[in-house]
C-alpha cells in the first residue's frame, strides 16, 4: 500500500517547459502546487557550468542530458504484423531528462504553427477536396484556431525572448520577415541573430530566385533581455554547442533561464527529483483524479493526492500515462476506434550537403538556431492537388556547430576511415554549409501508440509500443523538396554536393537522429469519439486532468513544435485559471 | 640609581593599577538615548523591518542553518569569529537577556555577563540606533522568533586578541556618541543617513579604517573618511563618495537597482555585498532606498577615485587585439578569450543587467586586487532577488588556471580598455587559493 502525502491543489508530471509554465501560471493564481521530475535536478551553473558543458564526447555523443533508455524506453515496428523490440540505444530521438527537460537541450528554433496547419483538415477539405486524402490518412482539424492562440504565441516568444524578424504585422507583410506567417500583432521581443557566411549566400540565392528568406526564429538571443517573470537572458555567443547541451552563457531560453528562478522563490510551488509517476489514480465513478501515485529516488511507492493533474511529460510518457492509468479509450488500429496512441506522428526531414573549396565557414562559430530561411514551400503555399501529397517544409542553411566528431560532413567517395578519411578532413572541414527540409508528418490510421504485449519496464509495466512507418504521401513531400533544394544547391555552383533524403524504398530507421519532434497519441480536437483531450487540452473522461505538450498534435507541423508547445501550455493555463478553476467541471 | 629604581618600580606599580583598574572595572553602560513613556510599544512589524535593514541575518544567520541560531564564520585580520545565536533560547540564545542588556550588545559591544564583543559586531554603528528601534529590535527577538537551541563555538583568538577586556581601551578611543541627532538638509536625507549609518552599518566595510586600532576613520558622513573606501577580508569594498565612482556616476535608478535587485545595466553585487543584498537591501520598503539612494548622491565629494585607478586618457584597443585571435596575444589575452569573453565579450562590456561590465568595475581596477582574484578562482553569484529572481553565476576556474595563468588573466582585465591598475603578481593569487572558499555553486 502505497503511504499517502499531504493533499496538494495541483500536481504536475514533468518539470520541463510546460511543467514550469503550468507551475508558475498556477502559482501566480494561488494554488499549492508540487511537480513532480523523474530526473536529476538541473541547476543552470551547478550542471552547466563553463566550460565543462562543452564536452562533445559527453554529451553530443553519450547523450549525457537524455533519458537513458534502461530507465525508461518505447518499443518500436513498421507495421501491424511485426512484433515491436525496444528501442535500446538512443538514435532517432532524443527524450530529455531531469529538470528543465528537453529544453535544456533543445537548438532553439521557435515557430508557430501556420493556421491552415490548425486546421489542416477543413483546409484540404475546402481547397483541394476529400479525393487529395489518401486511404488510411487521419489528419484532423486541432480545434483551436491560429486567432485564439496568437496571444499565447506572443506570450512564449515574450517569455523566452525570442530572436527574429516578423514578415507579417496584423496582415502588413514586413520586408526581411516571412511573408508566409500567420499575422502578429507585436514584433518579435529582440532583433535577429547576426547572419553567417552559409545563411547570407544562401540567403541572396533564394531571393536571386525569386525566394523569400527571413531570419530563423531563434531561443538564442540577440541582446541582453528580462522577461514578464523577471527572469534574465544575455546574448549568445556563438559558440556552438545548443543541441544536446545546456547553456553556459544564460542565452539560450530554457525553463532555467526563463521561469524557473521566478518559480522557485514562490513559497506556494515545491518539486521533487527522481521521483516517477506510475499512474493517475481515479475516483471510484472515473470521472475525476485524486491524485498520482510515483516511486521515489529510494524506490518507496507514494500515493500524492491532488485537485489537479497536469501531465507534462515528454510526449509519449504523456500517452504512457493515460494508458497505464485507464483515462480515455485506448485507441486500437484494427477498428479505428478509441482515441488515446492515436495518430502518432514523427518528422519528415532531409538535406543537402554543399562543399566549397574557397570558401571558409568557420563553422565553430555557430548558434542553434542560426539560420536563414525559405518558407515559400509551406503548408499553406502548395497545391496539394497538382503535386500530389499534403504537407510541406521549411528549407533552411543553418549553422548550429562545427564539432569535432558528428559534425564533419565529407563529400561522397571520401574513405570513411584511415588515411583517406584524415585528408578528407583536412581538406574539408570548414569548407561545407548545408541546406535541409524540414517538414511536415502526416497521421494514419496505423501509425500510433498502445501498450506493449510482451515486453515490461523496470516497475514492471508494459511498456510503450509505437508502430511507424514512412507512408508514400511524405516521401513524396520531401521528394518535392529535394528537387526545390538542390536547385538551389545548383544556383550557388560548389565544388561538389551530397544529399540525403527518403525514397519510395525508405522505412523509419530507428538508428540515426532525425529529430525529436515525436507527436499525437493524446490528440486534441472537438470530437471526443476522434480526440483525446478537448481543445484545452483537458481529457474529455476525467475533467481535472490536462495533457500537455505535442501529444496533442493531431499530426505533425512542418516546424519545430517547441513554440507551439509553449503556446498550448499558456492557451490551457489561462482555462484552468479563468475557467476551470471557478467550477471544475469538463470546458467542452 | 636609586631614585631611578623606585621610578621604574613605581611606573611598574602604575602600570598594573591601571591594567587591573582596566580588566575589573564594572562596565559602563550606555543608557537609553530617549526615554520612551511608560507602556510604549513598537508598532507591529516594526521590529523585523529594523533586523532586515540591520542586515542581523548577515552574519547570524549561518549558511543551510536556522535563521538567527549563529555559526556564521567571520574571517577578519586578526582571527576567526564565530557569530552568536540570537534566537530568544534560555540557554544556548539571548532569551535571558533584559531590555538593557540588549541595548548594552547594541550601542557598548557588550555580552550579558559583561564579556567584550569582538567590534566584528558593529556596535560602533548600531549604536546610533533610536530607543524605538532597539525596543522595535527587542521585541522582534524576544517575542517574535522562536527559540532554537544551538550552540556556537566559542572564538579563540591568538594572543593578544583573546584578551577582550583591551576592547575597552579601543571602546574608549573608537567609539562616537550614542544615537541618531539628524543633520542633513531634508527629513529623507536624514533618513537615509540614518539608515546608512546606523542601520545598514555601511562604513563596516566601505570606510578605511586606521592603521593602529582598525576602527573606521568616521561614523558619518560629516567625517570626509567616512564611505571612502575600505577592505573586507580580501576584497575591495570601494569608496562610495568621489565623483567618478560608480556610485556617484551611477543615475538614482541604476544605484537604486544595483541595492535591490544585486544588478544593474553594469554591474553585479558580488563577496559580501552578496549578502547585504540577498539579507537586507532587497527588502527595505521603496521610500527607504530613496531616501539610501539620496543620501549617498549628497554625501559626493569632488576629489578622485581613492581606492581604484583612474582610468586611461585613451581606452587601449583591446577589443580589436582580441577579435583578431592572433597567436601572438599575450598569456592574459589568450586566457581572457578562452574563459571571460563568451560573457564579457572582447569589448569588456559584457551585457545589460546580466554580464557585467569589466571595464572601469570598481572591483577590477581596485587597488586591492584580491576580489578580483577571488572571483576568478572562485566565482561568485548575484543573488535571487524579488525583482531580479535569477540567481546569476559566474563559475570559478581556479580549477583550470594555475596562479600564473589567473595572474596573467587579473593583470590583463586590470590594464585592457580604459583600465589601468598594476599588475597581479603570482604571489597575489597564491595568497588567495584555497583561503576560505565562498564558492557559491
Amino acid at each position: 500500500m502505497a503511504r499517502r502525502q499531504k493533499k496538494t491543489d495541483v500536481v504536475i508530471v514533468g518539470l520541463g517547459w510546460t511543467g514550469s509554465i503550468l507551475g508558475i501560471e498556477l502559482a501566480n493564481a494561488g494554488l499549492k502546487v508540487l511537480a513532480l521530475e523523474r530526473g536529476a535536478d538541473r541547476d543552470m551553473i551547478q550542471n552547466l557550468a563553463y566550460p565543462k558543458m562543452i564536452d562533445e564526447l559527453k554529451y553530443g555523443v553519450r547523450h549525457g542530458l537524455m533519458l537513458r533508455p534502461a530507465d525508461s524506453t518505447v518499443t518500436i515496428r513498421h507495421s501491424l504484423r511485426d512484433t515491436a523490440l525496444p528501442y535500446r540505444s538512443l538514435g532517432s530521438f532524443l527524450p530529455g531528462n531531469g529538470v528543465g527537460g528537453a529544453g535544456v537541450h533543445w537548438n532553439g528554433h521557435t515557430w508557430r504553427a501556420l493556421p491552415e496547419e490548425l486546421r489542416l483538415k477543413t483546409y484540404v477539405l475546402e481547397k483541394f477536396g476529400a479525393s487529395v486524402i489518401p486511404a488510411g490518412m487521419t489528419i484532423e482539424d486541432w480545434g483551436v484556431t491560429y486567432e485564439e492562440l496568437e496571444p499565447h504565441f506572443e506570450r512564449f516568444e515574450y517569455v523566452c525572448g525570442i530572436s527574429g524578424r516578423a514578415g507579417n504585422l496584423g496582415g502588413s507583410t514586413q520586408a526581411g520577415g516571412n511573408p508566409f506567417e500567420g499575422p502578429r500583432k507585436r514584433d518579435y521581443p529582440l532583433p535577429p541573430l547576426p547572419t553567417l557566411l552559409n545563411g547570407k549566400i544562401f540567403g541572396d540565392a533564394a531571393k536571386a530566385m525569386g525566394y523569400h528568406p527571413f531570419p530563423l526564429p531563434a531561443a538564442n538571443l540577440s541582446d541582453a533581455y528580462t522577461n514578464e517573470y523577471g527572469m534574465q537572458l544575455g546574448p549568445c555567443n556563438f559558440c556552438g554547442f545548443c543541441e544536446r547541451f545546456g547553456c553556459i552563457g544564460y542565452s539560450k531560453s530554457s525553463p532555467q533561464t526563463c521561469i524557473l528562478g521566478a518559480l522557485k522563490r514562490k513559497s506556494n510551488f515545491s518539486y521533487q527529483t527522481r521521483s516517477e509517476v506510475l499512474r493517475v489514480e481515479l475516483a471510484s465513478d472515473r470521472r475525476t483524479a485524486t491524485g498520482v501515485t510515483y516511486i521515489d529516488e529510494k524506490g518507496e511507492e507514494i500515493f500524492q493526492p491532488a485537485d489537479l493533474v497536469i501531465l507534462a511529460a515528454y510526449q509519449f510518457h504523456n500517452v504512457h500515462l493515460l494508458l497505464l492509468s485507464g483515462i480515455g479509450r485506448p485507441y486500437v488500429a484494427e477498428t479505428g476506434e478509441g482515441v488515446v496512441g492515436k495518430n502518432y506522428a514523427y518528422q519528415m526531414t532531409g538535406g543537402t550537403s554543399l562543399f566549397f573549396k574557397d570558401l571558409n565557414f568557420n563553422p565553430f562559430v555557430g548558434a542553434g538556431s542560426s539560420a536563414m530561411v525559405i518558407d515559400n514551400f509551406s503548408v499553406g503555399q502548395i497545391d496539394f492537388g497538382k503535386e500530389g501529397f499534403i504537407g510541406g517544409s521549411y528549407i533552411s542553411s543553418g549553422q548550429f556547430n562545427g564539432q569535432p566528431i558528428r559534425s564533419m560532413a565529407l563529400p561522397s567517395g571520401t574513405p570513411t576511415w584511415g588515411a583517406g578519411w584524415k585528408k578528407g578532413i583536412r581538406d574539408w572541414y570548414g569548407h561545407s554549409m548545408s541546406i535541409g527540409s524540414h517538414g511536415s508528418n502526416m497521421s494514419y490510421r496505423d501509425c500510433y501508440l498502445d501498450l506493449d504485449p510482451t515486453y515490461r519496464n523496470k516497475h514492471g509495466q508494459p511498456m510503450l509500443r509505437m508502430t511507424f512507418d514512412w507512408k508514400p504521401n511524405d516521401i513524396r513531400m520531401t521528394q518535392f523538396m529535394r528537387s526545390k533544394v538542390e536547385s538551389i544547391a545548383k544556383f550557388l555552383n560548389p565544388t561538389s554536393w551530397v544529399s540525403g533524403y527518403k525514397g519510395d524504398s525508405s522505412h523509419y530507421d530507428v538508428r540515426p537522429y532525425q529529430t525529436t519532434h515525436t507527436v499525437g497519441g493524446a490528440i486534441m480536437g472537438i470530437d471526443p469519439t476522434k480526440s483525446a483531450v478537448n481543445r484545452y487540452l483537458q481529457t474529455w473522461d476525467v475533467h481535472n486532468v490536462f495533457v500537455m505538450g505535442a501529444s496533442a498534435f493531431p499530426q505533425n507541423l512542418q516546424y519545430n513544435p517547441t513554440g507551439t508547445v509553449g503556446a498550448l501550455a499558456y492557451w490551457s493555463a489561462h482555462a484552468i485559471k479563468h475557467d476551470y478553476l471557478r467550477n471544475p467541471r469538463p470546458l467542452a | 640609581m636609586r631614585a631611578l629604581v623606585r621610578i621604574i618600580g613605581g611606573l611598574i606599580v602604575l602600570v598594573i593599577v591601571i591594567l587591573l583598574g582596566l580588566m575589573l572595572m564594572p562596565m559602563h553602560r550606555t543608557a537609553a538615548v530617549t526615554n520612551l513613556p511608560a507602556g510604549y510599544e513598537p508598532p507591529a512589524g516594526a521590529g523585523e523591518r529594523v533586523a532586515i535593514a540591520a542586515d542581523c541575518a548577515a552574519c547570524h544567520t549561518a549558511p543551510g542553518g536556522k535563521p538567527f541560531a549563529g555559526g556564521r564564520v567571520v574571517e577578519t585580520p586578526i582571527g576567526r569569529i564565530y557569530a552568536s545565536n540570537i534566537t530568544p533560547d534560555r540557554k544556548t540564545g539571548i532569551g535571558n537577556y533584559t531590555l538593557d542588556d540588549f541595548r548594552a550588545a547594541l550601542y557598548d559591544g557588550l555580552r550579558r555577563d559583561g564579556v567584550h564583543l569582538y567590534p566584528a559586531m558593529p556596535y560602533p554603528s548600531y549604536r546610533k540606533m533610536t530607543e524605538e528601534d532597539v525596543r522595535a529590535l527587542y521585541g522582534y527577538f524576544m517575542n517574535e522568533l522562536a527559540p532554537v537551541e544551538a550552540s556556537v563555538p566559542e572564538t579563540r583568538l591568538a594572543f593578544p586578541f583573546n584578551q577582550r577586556w583591551g576592547i575597552r581601551l579601543w571602546d574608549w578611543a573608537s567609539l562616537p556618541p550614542a544615537g541618531f541627532r539628524p543633520y542633513m538638509r531634508s527629513a529623507k536625507l536624514d533618513r537615509g543617513a540614518y539608515l546608512v549609518e546606523a542601520l545598514a552599518h555601511c562604513g563596516s566595510c566601505h570606510t578605511p579604517r586606521n592603521g593602529l586600532t582598525f576602527a573606521e576613520k568616521g561614523y558619518e558622513s560629516r567625517s570626509a573618511d567616512f564611505l571612502t573606501g575600505g577592505v573586507i577580508g580580501a576584497w575591495p569594498a570601494p569608496d562610495l563618495r568621489a565623483r567618478d565612482s560608480a556610485a556617484q556616476r551611477w543615475s538614482d535608478e541604476q544605484l537604486a537597482a544595483l541595492l535591490a535587485s544585486g544588478r544593474n545595466e553594469t554591474a553585479g553585487v558580488s563577496g559580501e555585498m552578496a549578502l547585504a543584498v540577498e539579507h537586507s537591501l532587497q527588502h527595505l520598503p521603496k521610500s527607504d532606498m530613496e531616501a539610501i539612494v539620496s543620501y549617498l548622491k549628497a554625501i559626493k565629494q569632488d576629489r578622485p577615485i581613492a581606492d581604484a585607478s583612474a582610468p586611461r586618457s585613451t581606452p587601449a584597443p583591446t577589443a580589436q587585439q582580441l577579435a583578431s585571435a592572433s597567436p601572438q596575444l599575450g598569456l592574459g589575452a589568450r586566457l581572457y578569450l578562452d574563459n571571460c569573453n563568451a560573457c564579457h565579450f572582447a569589448t569588456g562590456k559584457g551585457a545589460k543587467n546580466v554580464f557585467p561590465n569589466l571595464d572601469g568595475n570598481a572591483v577590477v581596477t581596485a587597488k586591492q586586487p584580491g576580489g578580483l582574484i577571488s572571483l576568478i578562482l572562485n566565482g561568485d553569484a548575484i543573488p535571487s532577488t524579488s525583482e531580479r529572481p535569477e540567481r546569476l553565476v559566474m563559475p570559478g576556474f581556479g580549477w583550470r588556471l594555475n596562479d600564473d595563468e589567473v595572474a596573467a588573466l587579473a593583470t590583463f582585465v586590470r590594464q585592457s580598455w580604459s583600465n589601468a591598475a598594476p599588475a597581479v603578481t603570482t604571489a597575489d593569487v597564491a595568497k588567495l587559493r584555497g583561503a576560505v572558499n565562498t564558492t557559491p555553486w
